[in-house]
């Protein structure tokens, strides 16, 4: 009888073994983080069995920091620094949050986005949802005994691209490697779809609690393909509560509440509006800071009468996803409702009679994001099992385009554009010996610049002299699977080129990461040299595996030189890699990838030349 | 950000005839196909330069998908690839019994919609959806017989109709 290995813990003698990849949905009220264990999602609870971790980030005046339901308990004695809702808060300004209303924050306006001032020092939305992140990080690798290989993390659909950045930097702060980033109704319906093995057209109805995303997709033999999306990335379960804790300030005379009583107010009034999703009738006792019993109720009828607005601006994203995708409301198969917001009655009502058919809620309206972005996680980790060769089509949910004279925005790209895209537009000078020229990019659906966002401008220089309009100016955009732009410019006429690729200014520099990972590590005790080790050694031996493979399948493309170059790069990497310096084994890896360049392309065409071949087969077949 | 030298031409890239005549459901399980074969998240374990070239390939299949899908971007491309350029831009030279029949579907749209007549909106739609169901056979026809002056006067026809279907679907959901 063979005797059966038992590997140490975090290790095992299978070279191929499994990697660690988790779904994480990064929410405004609540964040969960779940993964595949025997090709199921589940999601990963706290050591109390709790799913849920709710989004509130608190901030002592020791420099410590506590995340999830702690923290929440103390909204209501510690307003200012205990963050809520930050999710609402990420790439936006403080013309931005000013409209949520009143807010017991001490906002501060930052470069690109709003910062928020606490005992503890300043902190950005950024590294606010980055403490999330850490925590399910850890509850996960707890978990699941070893470190993660990598993290699908879910935004919403209409997120655009300052909001979508954000969160990608919040990803790397808390040390995940971020796989893609994911939108929400998305996946849904991939938790869904694979659920219940269903084909058709069918639209994801997913209000959070701080964001409201509407998308139209058909699934067919295996692809997920978003025929549009809409939605209003400033509604959700939170205006809810905002719509009863001011009726109530008008009804009881509270006129100027404050910070405290306003998270007081607002926890009842989100406790009541819970709690009137099953019951007719719910009332709370408030006390507020300075002794004053309250006690507060509200009907089913009087709060639905109170938000009825709110449910309708809902239909007019709706509308207009239909009318992108083409379609009328009758043409499509199924409605699923996603988050907890989902749960009120008077809304899904709305939904029944908007597509004429009742919506499908059997999977938890709270868990169902975190459970498909799991399920993307595997995936692409390249744990794939046989019959997991699905693809997901997603599209950008906002047209980009550039400010051109007068104010006006030139469409570059439009909205619903499948992803990954690129276009590409032309310019020219309008002055004489014009030698520079400033780009302006902006995303949004209207026709002045003023009306959009602006994401980011930059400056073309070195053209060479010409008359006004000789000069051609190509501006390309592209946008990548995670829905993000990056923006080039050169000049075609002279054959002189000027290029430049520009992060958006909003977006965090790798410097600014380094230097927010330091401060954490700081404050942690940690010793980041350590860290950065290690993570360098992952992805060095990430990189090992994957040119490893590469040259098993297809080590007949590379000409012999090549090969050795290619050789002893890997040979440089796993010398340094056996190493303790981290540095070293980060320019070791970008050596590799550049021996490895033209060898990548070269697969890919031979991968592509596959398709066109298996394509004459299936034609003779036909 | 260095895109590669894409040597073939869409409809090559898909495995497609050059023709205007394109089946749609051919078209997408091609397109499909080809996706399943370089889209990012197939790569998303790979090499930097695995991701990145996928990413340009998969960028270049939505191009050739979104291009050949549409008719009238189709034939605008297998114009552009016989060196005709359609001039939708700087030709607005029409003949003048399709400008007549214009500017009457206009005066029609724009009264219809000041009256918030939708049933004579939805007549109108038809009648030019019929006009421009016409106008696209006559397409096919010019380009399969390499008429491609024709088919650039078609394009430009073309364009005026689906500008006008435009304001009118505007119009409607409005």
């Amino acid at each position: 009888m063979a005797l059966l290995q038992i590997s140490e813990p975090g290790e095992s003698p299978d070279p191929h073994r499994r990697r660690i990849a988790v779904g994480i949905d990064l929410g405004t009220t609540h964040s969960l983080v779940a993964t595949v264990k025997s090709g199921v999602s589940e999601v990963i609870p706290d050591e109390r069995g709790r799913a849920l971790l709710p989004s509130v980030v608190r901030y002592l005046a020791d420099g410590r920091t506590v995340v999830g339901y702690e923290a929440r308990e103390a909204q209501a004695d510690d307003p200012a620094d205990t963050i809520v809702s930050v999710k609402r808060f990420m790439g936006r300004g403080v013309a931005d949050v000013a409209k949520y209303g009143a807010l017991p924050y001490r906002f501060v306006d930052a470069p690109g986005m709003v910062a928020i001032e606490t005992q503890a020092g300043r902190r950005s939305p950024v590294q606010v949802s980055a403490e999330i992140l850490k925590v399910l990080r850890d509850r996960a690798e707890r978990a699941l005994g070893g470190e993660l290989f990598g993290a699908v993390v879910t935004v919403p659909a209409y997120f655009d691209d300052s909001q979508r950045q954000a969160t990608k930097d919040a990803a790397r702060l808390a040390g995940l490697n971020v796989l893609r980033l994911l939108n929400e109704p998305t996946a849904a319906a991939i938790a869904y779809g694979l659920d219940h093995a269903s084909e058709g057209t069918f639209a994801i109805f997913d209000l959070g609690g701080g964001t409201f995303d509407i998308s139209i997709l058909r699934l067919t033999r295996g692809v997920f393909e978003v025929l549009s999306t809409n939605g209003d990335s400033a509604l959700g379960g939170d205006d809810f509560d905002q719509a009863i804790a001011s009726h109530w300030r008008k009804a009881q005379g509270l006129a100027d509440a404050g910070g405290r009583e306003t998270r007081r107010l607002l926890a009842a009034a989100r406790e009541v509006k819970e709690r009137l999703s099953s019951a007719e009738r719910a009332d709370v006792h408030v006390t507020l800071s300075y002794g004053q019993k309250l006690h507060l109720q509200m009907g089913r009828d009087e709060f639905e009468h109170l938000t009825a607005g709110l449910v309708q601006k809902t239909l007019g994203p709706t509308r207009k996803a239909l009318r992108d995708a083409k379609l009328d409301p009758a043409r499509i198969d199924g409605v699923v409702l996603v988050g907890g917001a989902t749960r009120m009655p008077h809304l899904q009502r709305a939904v029944h009679d908007f597509f004429g058919k009742p919506p499908l809620k059997d999977l938890d309206p709270d868990q169902v994001v975190a459970l498909g972005a799991a399920i993307q996680a595997n995936v692409l980790a390249g744990n794939r099992a046989p019959g997991d060769d699905w693809l997901l089509l997603d599209v950008i949910p906002l047209s980009l385009g550039l400010e051109t004279m007068g104010g006006l925005v030139e469409r570059v790209i439009p909205r619903n554009s499948t992803i990954p895209v690129a276009r590409a537009q032309e310019f020219t000078t309008f002055k004489d010996g014009q030698t520079a020229m400033a780009i302006h990019v902006v995303q949004g659906e209207r026709e002045l610049v003023s009306d959009c966002r602006s994401l980011a401008r930059f400056e073309l220089r070195g053209i060479p002299p010409m008359v006004a309009g000789a000069a051609r100016i190509q501006v390309t955009f592209q946008v990548d699977a995670d829905g993000l732009l990056s923006v080039s410019a050169r000049e075609k006429t002279t054959g002189v080129e000027s290029s430049i690729v520009v992060k958006p200014s909003y977006g965090l520099s790798d410097d600014e990461v380094a230097r927010m990972l330091q401060e954490g590590f700081s404050h942690a005790g940690e010793d980041r040299d350590a860290r950065a080790l290690a993570e360098q050694r992952v992805e060095a031996a990430s990189l090992l595996a994957a040119i490893g493979a590469a040259l098993a399948k297809d080590a007949d493309l590379l000409p012999p030189g090549e090969r050795s170059a290619i050789d002893a790069a890997i040979g440089t990497l796993e010398r340094a890699r056996a190493g303790s310096d981290h540095r070293a084994i980060k320019s070791a890896i970008e050596a590799l990838n550049r021996e490895t360049d033209r060898f990548a392309a070269r697969r890919m065409d031979r991968a592509i030349a596959g398709a066109l071949a298996g394509r004459r087969v299936d034609e003779i077949g036909r | 950000m260095s895109i590669p030298d894409f040597a073939r031409n869409h409809f090559e890239l898909l495995g497609l005839p050059v023709a205007f005549a394109v089946d749609a459901s051919r078209l997408e399980s091609r397109y499909r196909e080809l996706q399943g074969r370089v889209h990012p998240d197939r790569f998303a374990a790979g090499s930097e330069a695995e991701r990145r070239v996928a990413m340009q390939w998969a960028t270049r299949a939505n191009e050739a998908y979104r291009t050949l899908r549409d008719p009238l971007a189709r034939a605008r491309y297998l114009l552009g690839l016989k060196g005709y350029d359609t001039g939708e831009e700087t030709n607005t030279a029409m003949p003048p019994d399709f400008l007549m029949q214009q500017m009457e579907w206009r005066e029609a749209a724009a009264e219809a919609r000041a009256a918030r007549d939708m049933e004579a909106l939805g007549h109108l739609r038809a009648e030019i959806g019929e006009a421009r169901g016409e106008m696209l056979h006559l397409l096919e026809r010019a380009l399969d017989a390499s008429n491609y002056d024709a088919g650039c006067s078609l394009v430009r026809k073309l364009r005026f109709l689906e500008k006008l279907e435009e304001e009118i679907d505007d119009a409607s959901n409005a």
